[in-house]
Order: structure tokens, then C-alpha cells, then sequence
């Protein structure tokens, strides 16, 4: 995506057309692409993961949120299992750190009962009921009015948006071809096709599609006339926290739920920050990722019920996400259409959407084989991706080997993440030449200096690996342009 | 691994990690800056204005200027210098210490140095630490930044600008960026009174008309792709009157909300922090609480003027040669921040060997009184003309001062501004 000229006119003919590159369109893309079977993905934002999939809790659910009736729980318990085989082929952060659920009172404690049970109903693994002693064990920095809760040891967390850049890339690898900035204007059906019009006049050709548009689903599906639904987005704010903070749990740490959500977390990330929240506050606007002033006081709060230590002053960085709720009921809508003729259907793929994505990706497949697309498995499909060094896993002497064989592994670029000049130049090369795309694949600019110090490295570096001009950096695609002007 | 042995190391090559290497060279012992940028000078190098050197060299000099003597004296006094070198980090070994070191030219190189000296600057806040809600476009940088694409990348960051923080790099970006054409709509304090340096208010605001809000706040950023505008509301109360709110229209937001030391490698090698300066806490000979490691200039607390972070630097290098030298203090005092008083930089005294103590105070205040007090006894007071919180308090004792203080070793110097 180094330039947006793309040509108007320009034709992509294909078997499949996925809309949408967040997590469920990035699973299904690289399901689909270990057969045989042309495959376009089609985003509308400058990069994949620019959407719902970019700002969300990141954890990998332990199976006990949602009772046994509704598909999400299915896909969830599902998605969980398949989570260690894709680390070891995708090469993401992962841990399975485990979730605790802290009950602060006997009240609390009664719903605890009721998760256990649905985790047990759900066939969730390992979970266990735990009385006050045995969550001081797992958690020693728990408030000291906990009174019990429940340990899921399966659940985990990631960092959302690498996952799908692995995902992608994966997918890419083994034939899927990945439109950028390809927003879905139009769309028509004729002899057995869907001809799909992007914003700039490109047009992808498909047999079948599939829906995977997170919060604008509800409007791609009335483009292919299909069904009427209303996605609500529903806002998320976080506050991140230093990697120094005294506030770090061992697991992720959730409330006993409300009605609309899961409660706001005390998160470990895996890449040792601390992310607390989020809120949960439906809203119209689907593109309002505003943060407000009156949250960051509910957010600490909550977080310091279940963990006192929790500062104010560890704050680096508040952002805030959508879900892309369907109500009433908020389960999964993944289906196919009874209105538009080979379309699927994905919507509705809130939390626990990341966890149930690689699961998503085979349910899809299947409806696509049910629907009478013909897949035959790939011969040559590769599910590894090559694995990137990163310096900051590396002590001296291990290092010292590696910079032997490239030296600009030693040019260390960001200071706060320790992230070197080779592994931002192979996150430009790997197609990520926006200043939050590289922040999001390498983790320069995340840390607590924000930026402050490695940002106008990083542009010179776009600059010199894709010969864009200055005034073609942005923050994030379209007209967030970073540079206004040359001395 | 290349490997590589001197007397001292020293980190960071700014003003006050070249005065300290200086001072080693002097008396005669080996020494090392490590430096991460391609040349020494640190943050001197972008501050393309005047106004450094009057105390150092007795003349106004830019900071590059400035830079180029401490380099010249560098060079002169035969320091070794890795640029492009990132310390990873100290480790502890049986013949001092070991600084592990990452560079494209060299790859990792370990210095051994019996004693290392910390001098690698401080950070900005940002955004983050301040939590100006709202949207997140391009478009908000902080001030260190921008006047790092102006002076040095020769890039312009926006057209229409709001800065908040009246700090010294805030204010003189405000005229910056109007001298490269950019429209400067106002600049936003939240203390009642301007952070910077009043020679700056005037040069850089009051001549050219842009207008300075004081006791207000950015209250929220607008914008889908780039900033679009921000709001602009005073304090009640310390808390932002919506009522009173204003919006100004703008492409770009510049944040001088102050400087923080950065400190992540100092507390990776064990270095007891102050939560107050953020900086190491040392002895009256600048040393940490790790023995060997020392810490001066801006990592150590925030100073005003790079000239009293390389007058530090130098004291401390001298410390430093004289701890290898075994010449260690038999006495040191405790020193407390009393009343009125943010911080006491070093936290300790060696009275047999008094030397200057640099300190902030909480209030603003005309005809002020600094006031020290040993044992509840005043041992010595003096006028300070005006005092507030971003103007640090420089004080030297003397051997005259402590020659008639009776100090026991657990006595502790009080000092407080009234």
C-alpha cells in the first residue's frame, strides 16, 4: 500500500471476496487459503487490524462468560483450543497466563457458582472455584476484600492487531490477495458473480462472499441486498500503564460480569504493560473513538477494587475501541444469506470474537462448502511464517551473533520498547508503511515515551525503504498526514 | 563480542555526560562516553536559539555552540566517544562494572569501567501522562519533537498550532514555528503563572502577540485523520469550567508539559529512584545507591539551563576520580526538604567538603526566605528575590557556612523556603 494510486477499473477476479481484514476476515482468509481456491481480502483502511480488531481487550476467553445455547460460546471454547498450534506457526505473542474472576463479595460469590457451572456445561477446561486463600495464592496483589472466585487456567492474551498481521501475512503467503484502502461502495450480482465496486473505482469479481465487515457488517450487507440488521457500536475506553507499574497481576483479573459486559479487566498484556478497562457505553457514531475525561476516574476505580496498587501517574496511553454488537440478543450472526445469493454472513463479532476467530475461520469455510463452493485441500500450503528476530529477546551474547549477520539489528530505534532499525525496515518491507501500522507489527512508538523520541526515525526509515515523500507519511492512512511542509 | 576497558564510562554524550568525561580526562584517568545519536551534544543540538553558555563560558552562545566547546574539549582531552551506541545494560562484575552496548558499526561491545557515570538525559511527557481525552489524530507531537523536525530534519509539523505548557521548549517553539510560517493561536498553562523562563514569555509570546492562557487547559482533542480542533476551557477550582470552554480551531498540538529523567537502565542496574525527581537518589558525592554509579545533569533531577547540568557534571566527575581514588567522605548529613520545598538535589551533605545544593520549591512567592536549620537550629538563611515551583534555587555553601555547625552523624539538615 505504499502508494493510493491505485488504477480505477482495475478488475480482481477471484473465487471468494472477503470484506473485511479485522480477525475474523484475516481467520477465514487463511483457512480458505490452504485450498484451492482464489481468494481476495479487501479492507478499507490504510492496514488489516485498523478496525474493531486494533483496540480490544486482547484475551484468549476461558469459555464460562456465555451459556452453552449461543454460538459464540461454541466458537469460543473452539478458537481457545486452537491457539497453541497457531503461535507455534505463526509466531505471534502469546501466554496462557490464565483469567481470574475476583468475587469482593458473598453476592458476588453466588454468580462465581453460576460461571463455574456454565464453564463446566460449556466443556470450558480446568476451571476452578477458588476460596479467598487460593486466590491470594495465584494473586498476591489482589484487594484484600476479595472473598473467592473462579481460575479458567486456558485463558490467555495476545496483542490483537499482531495476531492479524501473522494472520494476514499467512494468508498472503499461500495465494490470498490483500486489497488495501478498497472500501465497498457497490455491488451487483450477474451471471453467478458478484461484481463489487471499491470508493476509488476498483472492482473485485467473486462467486462467493463473505461479509466480515465488523461495525459497518450491517451496511455491506445492504449493499448486496441482503439482510437488514443495525450493528450498535459500543465503546471501550483503556488506559495503558507502564511496564514499571506495581500494578502488574500475574492473570488477567476480571469483575464478577454486569448485564451489558464483562466488567472492566486489570490486564497483563503480553508484552508487559498493564491495560485497564474498558467501559461499555453504546453510542452512534461508528467511527467515535473518542476518550472522555469522566472515565479515567470510573476505569481506575474499578481497577483498583480488584487491585489497589493501581496508579494514575502509570498512565502512558488512553484509546478506546468499538464492539460491534447485535442486539438484542449479542451473539454471533454467521450464517448464510437467505437474501443475497452466495453471501455470507459474519456480524456481530464482539467479545469473545478474537478468541472464537480461528474458529470462525473453519465454521465459514464449511458454510462456503455448504453453500457449493468447491474446496480441495492445497498440496503445497505452508502454515509457518518466517520468524522475525527481536532484539529485545535476545541477551548480549546471543546478540552478538545475530548482529553479525545483520548489523542493523544493533541500531536500536526505539529505546522504551528496544526495537532495532532491522525489524522496523522488515515491517515496512512486509507492507506496513503507516506510522501505526509499524507501531502496531513492532511495538516502536507503544511505549511509554510514545513516540516522543523514535517517531521522526521512523519516518525517515519509510522514507528511504519505499522512496515516499514526506508528505505521504501518515499516522494511520487517508489525510492523516504527520508533515506539513519542508524547510 | 570487542571488548573494551576504562576507568570510567560514561552515558549519554550531552552537555552534562561531556562535562563529567571532561573532568575525568582532566585529572588523568581513562575514559568513554557511550552515545546513541550519531553525534555528541544530546538535546543541545536542536535548540538552534541563544542562550546558553553565560555561565559556563561567559558569553551567549546558541546550543550548538555550546555543544561544539564541550566537544572540542572532548576531543582535546583524548576521551574515547562510541556514537550510535545504545547501552543495553549494567551489569556488576568482579572488576567494577560491565556496560553491554548494541551499535550497527561495532555490534555489541562491552565496556568494563570501574565506575560509570549517568548522564542520559530526560524525556518528555506526553499526551498519555497528562490524559487529554478526545480522538487520537496525527497532528499531536510534543514539543521536543517538533522543534527536533524543524531545527535539525528541516520539517514542518503544522500549519495552525495550539501549544500547551508554558514551559522554556513550549514557548520558544510557539516563536519557532511562527518564524517558518506557521499560525501560533495561543498557548495554554494550567498553573496560574507561566512555566518558562520570563525572558521567554516576552521574546517569544509577548512580540509576536500570541496570547497566553493561564489556569486553562486543553479539555479535548478533535479531529477523524488529522487534529481539527481543540477545547480550550479554564479552571474553576482545578476543574475545567465548560461553561467558560472555547474551541480553536487547529491542525496541530504541541505538548511542553515537562521533562521527566529517564531512568529505565538506572533502575535495570539496581539504582535507588526518588519518586520525587524522578531522578537516582545520591549522596553529597552525586553517587547512587548502587557504589560506583553515579548521576548528574538531567537524569538526575530536571535543571533550568544546560549550564548548571554541565556545572554539576563536572563536580560529579570529580567525585567520580576521587571514589577510584579511595578518597570516599567520612561524614555525610542527611538534607530534608522542608517547607515549601519540592526537592534537595544531591540528598546529602559532606561537611567537611560543602558544596552547591540545587533545590525547587512548591510556592511562588516575592521576597522570599530560604531557610536552613540544623537540629531545629537556623544555621543559615538568605533572600531569594522571586521563587516558583519551574525556577530552580541554586545555593553554595562554603566552609565558612559549616565551619560552626555541631553535627552529629545522624543530625539532618532542614531546608525550607518561606
Amino acid at each position: 500500500m505504499q502508494s493510493n494510486a491505485h488504477a480505477a477499473g482495475e478488475r480482481t477476479k477471484v473465487d471468494i471476496a472477503i470484506i473485511g481484514a479485522g480477525v475474523s476476515g484475516a481467520c477465514i482468509a487463511r483457512q480458505l487459503s490452504a485450498y484451492e481456491t482464489e481468494v481476495a481480502l479487501l479492507e478499507k483502511e490504510a492496514d488489516v487490524s485498523f478496525g474493531v480488531s486494533k483496540a480490544n481487550s486482547g484475551i484468549v476467553h476461558g469459555g464460562f462468560h456465555h451459556g452453552p445455547k449461543y454460538l459464540k460460546t461454541r466458537l469460543e471454547i473452539r478458537g481457545n483450543l486452537m491457539y497453541d498450534r497457531l503461535q507455534r506457526e505463526l509466531d505471534f505473542p502469546f501466554s496462557r497466563c490464565g483469567i481470574l474472576v475476583v468475587a469482593l463479595n458473598d453476592e458476588e460469590m453466588k454468580y462465581i457458582d453460576h460461571l463455574y457451572t456454565q464453564g463446566l456445561e460449556n466443556g470450558a477446561i480446568g476451571i476452578e472455584m477458588c476460596s479467598r486463600e487460593r486466590m491470594f495464592e495465584l494473586e498476591p496483589k489482589l484487594e484484600s476484600d476479595c472473598v473467592g472466585g473462579l481460575h479458567a487456567p486456558g485463558g490467555g492474551v495476545i496483542e490483537p492487531y499482531r495476531f492479524v498481521f501473522s494472520v494476514v501475512e499467512s494468508a498472503v503467503k499461500n495465494g490470498v490477495q490483500l486489497l488495501r484502502e478498497f472500501e465497498v461502495v457497490k455491488a451487483e450480482h450477474s451471471g453467478e458473480k458478484h461484481i463489487v465496486h471499491a470508493a476509488d473505482g476498483r472492482v473485485v469479481e467473486a462467486r462467493y462472499v463473505v461479509n466480515a465487515a465488523g461495525l459497518f457488517a450491517d451496511k455491506v450487507s445492504g449493499i448486496f441486498g441482503a439482510e437488514e440488521f443495525q450493528i450498535t457500536p459500543r465503546k471501550g475506553e483503556y488506559y495503558l500503564l507502564d511496564r514499571k507499574t506495581k500494578a502488574c497481576p500475574n492473570r488477567v483479573l476480571f469483575p464478577v460480569p454486569t448485564k451489558v459486559s464483562k466488567g472492566m479487566l486489570v490486564i497483563p498484556t503480553v508484552e508487559g504493560t498493564v491495560l485497564i478497562g474498558p467501559t461499555a457505553e453504546e453510542i452512534e457514531d461508528k467511527t467515535d473513538l473518542s476518550t472522555n475525561a469522566d472515565k479515567l476516574g470510573q476505569i481506575l476505580d474499578q481497577a483498583r477494587k480488584m487491585v489497589p496498587s493501581v496508579s494514575q501517574t502509570d498512565v502512558i496511553a488512553a484509546f478506546s475501541g468499538l464492539r460491534p454488537a447485535l442486539l438484542p440478543e449479542g451473539d454471533f450472526y454467521i450464517d448464510i444469506s437467505e437474501e443475497a445469493p452466495n453471501f455470507i454472513q459474519v456480524a456481530g463479532i464482539q467479545s469473545p470474537g478474537l478468541t472464537a476467530a480461528p474458529a470462525i475461520g473453519e465454521y465459514v469455510k464449511d458454510l462456503l462448502k455448504k453453500a457449493g463452493c468447491r474446496l480441495t485441500e492445497k498440496a503445497d500450503y505452508d502454515p509457518f511464517v518466517t520468524k522475525l528476530p527481536r532484539i529485545r529477546d535476545y541477551s548480549p551474547f546471543e546478540a552478538d551473533e545475530l548482529l553479525a549477520k545483520d548489523a542493523a539489528y544493533g541500531n536500536l530505534i526505539c529505546r522504551c520498547e528496544k526495537i532495532s532499525e532491522a525489524e522496523i525496515v522488515a515491517a515496512i518491507r512486509a507492507g506496513h508503511t503507516t506510522l501505526d501500522g509499524i507501531k502496531y507489527f513492532t511495538r516502536a512508538q507503544m511505549g511509554r515515551c510514545q513516540g516522543g523520541f523514535c517517531s521522526y526515525k521512523i519516518i525517515k526509515l519509510i522514507m528511504r525503504e519505499t522512496g515516499m515523500n514526506y508528505d505521504q507519511i501518515t499516522k494511520n492512512g487517508r489525510d492523516s498526514v504527520v508533515l506539513t511542509g519542508r524547510l | 563480542m570487542h571488548e573494551r576497558t576504562y576507568d570510567v564510562a560514561v552515558i549519554g554524550g550531552g552537555a552534562a555526560g561531556m562535562a563529567a568525561a571532561v573532568e575525568v580526562r582532566r585529572q588523568g584517568l581513562s575514559c568513554a562516553i557511550v552515545e546513541r545519536e550519531n553525534q555528541l551534544g544530546g538535546i543541545l543540538m536542536q535548540c538552534i536559539h541563544n542562550g546558553f553558555g553565560v555561565q559556563e563560558f561567559k558569553k551567549e552562545l546558541s546550543g550548538p555552540e555550546f555543544a561544539e566547546e564541550f566537544m572540542d574539549m572532548v576531543a582535546d582531552a583524548g576521551t574515547d566517544v562510541f556514537l550510535s551506541t545504545t547501552v543495553d545494560s549494567i551489569e556488576e562484575s568482579e572488576q567494577g562494572k560491565e556496560l553491554y552496548c548494541y551499535s550497527r558499526k561495532n555490534g555489541v561491545v562491552k565496556l568494563n569501567a570501574q565506575a560509570v557515570i549517568l548522564a542520559m538525559g530526560c524525556r518528555e511527557r506526553n499526551r498519555g501522562n497528562i490524559r487529554t481525552p478526545g480522538t487520537r489524530p496525527a497532528g499531536v507531537f510534543t514539543a521536543g519533537l517538533a522543534q527536533r523536525l524543524v531545527n535539525v530534519e528541516g520539517y514542518i509539523p503544522g500549519k495552525n498550532v495550539v501549544i500547551v505548557g508554558s514551559g522554556d521548549i513550549g514557548l520558544i517553539m510557539a516563536r519557532r514555528m511562527t518564524w517558518v510560517g506557521a499560525k501560533v493561536h495561543g498557548v495554554v498553562e494550567i498553573q496560574p503563572y507561566p512555566a518558562g523562563l520570563t525572558r521567554n514569555i516576552v521574546q517569544c509570546l509577548n512580540d509576536f502577540e500570541i496570547p497566553l492562557y493561564l489556569s486553562h487547559v486543553v479539555s479535548r482533542i478533535e479531529g477523524k485523520n488529522r487534529v481539527e480542533k481543540v477545547t480550550v476551557s479554564p479552571l474553576v477550582n482545578g476543574i475545567p469550567d465548560e461553561d467558560k470552554s472555547f474551541e480553536i480551531p487547529c491542525d496541530t498540538l504541541l505538548l511542553s508539559v515537562g521533562l521527566v529523567p529517564e531512568n529505565e537502565l538506572s533502575e535495570n542496574a539496581g539504582v535507588e529512584i526518588s519518586p520525587i525527581t524522578s531522578g537516582a537518589v545520591v549522596d553529597s558525592t552525586m553517587m547512587t545507591s548502587v557504589p560506583g554509579i553515579f548521576s548528574c545533569g538531567n537524569v538526575l533531577h530536571v535543571h533550568d539551563l544546560a549550564d548548571y547540568a554541565a556545572e554539576e557534571a563536572r563536580r560529579t566527575g570529580a567525585y567520580a576520580v576521587a571514589w577510584l581514588q579511595n578518597k570516599k567522605p567520612t561524614r555525610q548529613l542527611r538534607i530534608k526538604a522542608g517547607a515549601n520545598v519540592r526537592y534537595v538535589s544531591p540528598g546529602m551533605i559532606n561537611p567537611e567538603l560543602p558544596d552547591k545544593l540545587y533545590l525547587r520549591t512548591l510556592i511562588v512567592k516575592n521576597n522570599a526566605q530560604l531557610v536552613m536549620k540544623l537540629n531545629n537550629n537556623i544555621v543559615k538563611e538568605r533572600k531569594l528575590s522571586h521563587v516558583q515551583p519551574s525556577e530552580m534555587v541554586s545555593v553554595k555553601l562554603t566552609k565558612k557556612d559549616v565551619e560552626h555547625w555541631k553535627a552529629e552523624s545522624d543530625s539532618i539538615l532542614e531546608v525550607s523556603v518561606q
